[in-house]
């Protein structure tokens, strides 16, 4: 039982961060333009000048 | 993207342009990479969700230069107002961010309770129930937020909704298990609680998304009317001004390429217009002396002179945005089949859970043993089966008519598509594929590549119509030099020392029509716009499925006659958008469940104000954004397919909502005589989910 100690802090911790990167992403506009990233991938770097 | 900025970030302003030309990566990587280069700009950063452009730049810089700068790129740009997004949004976000919580709440507290249920006893139950108490308050309370505020703003006015009965549900559990906790009970019921919250919220934030893609496309609507015009004074003089500062009764000179910003009458000059944004023809409509205009339509020929008769606010366009605003309203309100059955379900399982107080309560077990009864009934109920019943059916339809090249847009929208009952179809880009396609059957291969490379030089829908039909036959573009386009005559050019033209025809006739110039030779070009290879077989398929099909087109009488006559329909021609709108309201008042399909702005508030509607994927922004499903490539079929499906679906649903129905009918009464231990009613509950998720799976065939 000692090891619930442990467990459940980490449980909840981890899920807690989860929480946070998501808002994160949100906050940060991740979410704004979801169309945009599909394409973005397909842009070539640019050569260096 | 990460241009070297010299600028003082602090002198940096931002401007925002909406840019519906955008396409693809390349446009993306364009815009961001060219215009840094320009002095005075920063940085630009597309949003290609929103087809907008934002662009930090010196304050020094107007929007007059941004824009001729994007249109430099190729890109015709209008700026937009500085916060272009509202409250809405911020609803929307907010409903994300407590589905969010609830979610990581559901999530942590059925860790705990799982525990419980198999079998954690004494001091390691009590902490588990803490813990729950620990989390599930702070998630309660923000994640309720949303229907404690609804049902608060209900109960003030004495009406009622569905969040009251909700609210009441989650308070009440949440106390007796806070209860339990204090005074070391057995059963705590906090999962129960903050899982309901879940499921409804992610509900609600679908629902939100949806209502916000549909306001983005009325502003996309008023977005494509010119903003400025030229206003020739008394003394002959041009002044530019803002659309919001226009009269009735100005003259307006509307230069070729030009968008008209207001409605008018042309006073002088003869030009063709380009009305695909009204009307959804793709035929430029040829105007003189005396015709009237409407804004938002582009000039494609002569300069012309026009006598404004309506300005902003009042025009055609502001119109049929308005007409879009109200029915889309109107439409929310329908009422879906989950709420129907939840709200007539919420009350009865509260009087179930009240009378089981007051019975046990009766029969002398104690005020707590008969709450705990009257709780265990609450949650055996928890509508998680009968919440799973519609979205999922509706999830798998959608995802399988995707495949066939179906977007449904909305969850409600498969409902409403099964209950249809009769079909009305616009005509135009529709039935037909909307593109004057050219018969190139008189050219030998030497033409057709002639005519590729000078057709491919022109903006002008006829040599768009021309070289879509030459490039599907796979035909290289000859090397044609010194092209140059005179409006309204055609383009003209030399190859291999032969002067070669694609121009107007000397003989005039009704049919749409150019011809080819190969030095001496000259050859004919009549274009056509055909119907869907597949239009007769689709409408024999909605036959039989018991839907009548009729066209409502605002084309000219012998157009739609003619179309009408071919595929056997009756027709109405000549309808404007309030015809329509008028048509379909009679229909609905009369009892009828009327599809729309159409892809003209002039039928967007058909779209909207149809009891369900579809749009080909060649359809304006608005239309698109008004119809409930939108449908790629060029065949008809997925109209039919989309009945079938949504019928399928909606036979799945009720399947589901009698199971949840069925399995309720035996839990209850269970729950009510006290036989059901909290582990049980989770079994259950989770088991009556399974099963309807399972069935729902089985639409994923549905749609071959």
């Amino acid at each position: 039982m000692t090891g619930l100690a442990f467990l459940i802090p980490i449980a909840l911790l981890m899920g807690a961060l989860g929480l946070a990167a998501f808002f994160w992403a949100m906050r940060s506009g991740q979410y704004d333009d979801m169309d945009g990233a599909a394409n973005r991938i397909l842009i070539d770097e640019e050569e260096s000048e | 993207m990460n241009a070297p900025t010299a600028f003082d970030q602090s002198e940096l302003i931002d401007t925002r342009f909406t840019v519906p030309g955008m396409r693809c990566a390349g446009c993306i990587a364009k815009i961001e990479r060219e215009l840094p280069k320009i002095d005075g700009i920063a940085a630009a950063r597309v949003n290609f969700s929103s087809k907008r452009v934002a662009i930090s730049h010196q304050p020094a810089l107007g929007e007059t230069e941004l824009g001729e700068a994007l249109l430099g790129l190729g890109f015709e740009a209008q700026k937009i107002a500085d916060n272009p997004l509202g409250s809405d949004d911020r609803e929307r976000k907010q409903l994300m961010r407590a589905l969010a919580v609830a979610g990581f709440g559901m999530m942590n507290i059925m860790l705990l309770s799982v525990s419980i249920w198999s079998g954690a006893e004494g001091s390691t139950r009590e902490l588990f129930h803490w813990l729950s108490a620990l989390i599930a308050m702070p998630v309660i309370a923000y994640s309720g937020r949303p229907f404690f505020s609804s049902a608060w703003m209900a109960l003030k006015f004495r009406r009622t909704n569905m969040d009251v009965p909700i609210s009441i549900g989650v308070i009440l559990a949440t106390a007796l298990s806070l209860y339990e906790t204090a005074t070391g009970g057995e059963h705590a019921y906090f999962e129960s609680a903050v899982m309901l919250l879940f499921f409804l919220l992610a509900g609600r934030a679908l629902d939100a998304e949806m209502r916000t893609r549909t306001r983005a496309g009325i502003g996309a609507l008023l977005g494509r009317m010119g903003k400025t015009a030229s206003v020739i004074g008394p003394d002959g003089s041009t002044q530019r001004l803002p659309a919001g500062q226009l009269e009735p009764g100005m003259l307006v000179l509307v230069a070729a390429g030009e968008a008209l910003a207001a409605d008018g009458e042309i006073e002088d000059g003869t030009s063709a217009l380009d009305n695909a944004m009204l009307t959804g023809e793709s035929t430029p409509e040829p105007v003189g002396v005396g015709s009237i205009v409407h804004a938002g339509a582009i000039n494609l020929g002569a300069p012309i002179r026009v006598r404004l008769t309506r300005v902003a606010g009042d025009t055609a366009i502001d119109e049929i945005a308005r007409l879009m605003d109200e029915a889309g309203q109107s439409r929310s309100s329908y009422i879906r089949i989950a709420d129907r059955a939840s709200r007539a379900y919420a009350p009865v399982v509260h009087t179930l859970a009240a009378l089981a107080f007051v019975g046990w309560m009766m029969a002398g077990a104690g005020w707590h043993q008969s709450l705990v009864i009257a709780i265990a009934v609450l949650i055996i109920t928890c509508p998680c089966a009968m919440g799973l019943a519609v979205p999922t059916a509706q999830v798998v339809a959608s995802g399988a008519l995707l495949k066939r090249g179906l977007l449904v847009k909305d969850g409600s929208a498969l409902e409403r598509l099964a209950e249809c009952n009769m079909a009305l179809f616009d005509k135009t880009g529709t039935l037909t594929l909307g593109e004057p396609r050219a018969d190139v059957s008189g050219l030998d291969a030497q033409a057709r590549s002639v005519a590729l490379g000078l057709a491919q030089n022109s903006r002008h829908p006829l040599s768009k119509g021309l070289v879509a039909t030459l490039r599907a036959e796979g035909v290289e573009p000859a090397a044609i030099e010194s092209v140059r386009e005179a409006s309204g005559q055609g383009l003209a050019g030399s190859w291999n020392g032969l002067d070669v033209a694609l121009e107007r025809p000397e003989a005039t006739s009704t049919e749409l029509a150019t011809q080819l110039r190969i030095g001496p030779d000259v050859h004919a070009l009549t274009f056509a716009d055909p119907l869907r290879l597949d239009s007769q077989a689709t409408l024999k398929e909605l036959r039989e499925v018991g839907i009548d099909a009729s066209i409502l087109s605002g084309d000219r009488n012998e157009a739609v006659e003619a179309v009408a006559a071919k595929l056997d329909l009756p027709a109405t021609a000549s309808a404007s958008p309030q015809d329509k709108l008028a048509t379909l309201e009679a229909l609905k008042a009369a009892g009828r469940k009327p599809l729309m399909i159409g892809d003209g702005l002039n039928d967007g508030p058909a779209l909207a104000a149809a009891h369900a509607s579809i749009a080909p994927g060649t359809a304006s922004d608005a239309s698109q954004q008004a119809a409930d499903a939108v449908f790629i490539g060029e065949k008809l079929m997925p109209v039919a397919l989309a009945i079938r499906v949504a019928r399928r679906t909606m036979q799945i649903v009720r399947q589901n909502f009698a199971f949840a129905i069925g399995y309720n009918v035996l839990a209850v009464p269970l729950a009510l005589f006290g036989y059901v231990t909290p582990l049980i009613a989770a079994i259950a509950m989770s088991l009556s989910s399974l099963v309807v998720v399972a069935n729902s799976l089985r639409l994923a065939g549905s749609a071959k």
